[in-house]
């Protein structure tokens, strides 16, 4: 196993959690990413939403400004990044939610509709993810 | 104004967490999730981590009366498990699988200017676009 990072990445997640936890204790919002997206085309007029993927596209800009690493991939098809964000679109919002809302906020308010949620897309990109990368050989 | 910055805030310390926790490295991802690859377990952490702080800190803020700049919390409504959460839920989990992004990830890695980053979330602001098309029938 290598690229096992257990610090880092417990160290990023509890970042996340506290962002959660942040957005809730302020504007009483669950910070699920998805709905927060499709928020700002359905109800345009509450700038929170805005100011939030604003806030993810900064810290993106500020990673790279402190010379963090920013691992970029090379050979992954416009193609198939097209049908993969057309699932994970029409997918969240028929599901209500995705890694955030239902994994971080859903799991973290104990909602048994967000574990099934989780438990199920964690099955399905498993199962996508080997059919992709190893009987499709699409590059990723 | 102070609940936009706030928003803002937690949106900037959001991504931070996605940066630091590798979530944003699509590559990372499917690491994880391809198991019969060499398996990288660091997501584990990483839902770890922030399930365990919003596990403890939820219950004291959903306390208090109401959110500081806000007048009432909004929580999810919905406790049914119904087939709309499995299929969507299923769907999403393919997409996922197949680029290694989820919402959040994807807009945060709109700031490297890649091209698969833009595809990928033109696509998936269309995919939330055409679901609603469909409910609206």
């Amino acid at each position: 196993m290598h690229d096992f990072t257990p610090i880092s990445s417990l160290a990023g997640g509890a970042l996340i959690g506290l962002a959660s936890v942040w957005l809730l204790a302020a504007d009483g919002r669950i910070a699920g990413v998805s709905t927060i997206l499709h928020g700002i085309f359905s109800s345009p007029q509450d700038r929170w939403r805005m100011a939030f993927v604003a806030g993810l596209l900064l810290a993106g800009f500020a990673w790279q400004a402190a010379g963090a690493p920013v691992p970029l991939r090379a050979g992954f098809s416009p193609g198939w990044a097209a049908l993969a964000g057309l699932l994970v679109g029409f997918g969240t919002r028929m599901g209500s939610g995705c890694t955030s809302g239902h994994g971080v906020c859903g799991l973290g308010r104990m909602s048994l509709r967000s574990l099934v949620a989780v438990i199920t897309f964690m099955a399905a990109g498993m199962v996508s993810a080997y059919v992709t990368r190893h009987l499709l050989g699409v590059a990723s | 104004m102070s609940k936009l910055a706030s928003a803002l805030g937690a949106g900037f310390l959001f991504g931070i967490g996605l940066w630091l926790s590798g979530m944003a490295n699509p590559k990372k991802v499917l690491g994880f999730l391809d198991v019969a690859g060499d398996w990288d377990a660091s997501l584990m952490f990483v839902m770890g981590g922030a399930v365990a702080v919003t596990a403890i800190a939820f219950r004291f803020v959903l306390k208090r009366p109401k959110p500081f700049f806000s007048e009432t919390f909004h929580l999810p409504l919905k406790k049914s498990i119904d087939l709309p959460l499995v299929a969507g839920s299923a769907i999403f989990g393919i997409g996922w699988g197949i680029a290694g992004y989820c919402p959040g990830p994807a807009l945060t890695a709109l700031s490297t200017l890649s091209a698969e980053s833009m595809v990928f979330v033109a696509a998936m602001i269309g995919g939330g676009i055409l679901h609603r098309l469909t409910e609206a029938r």
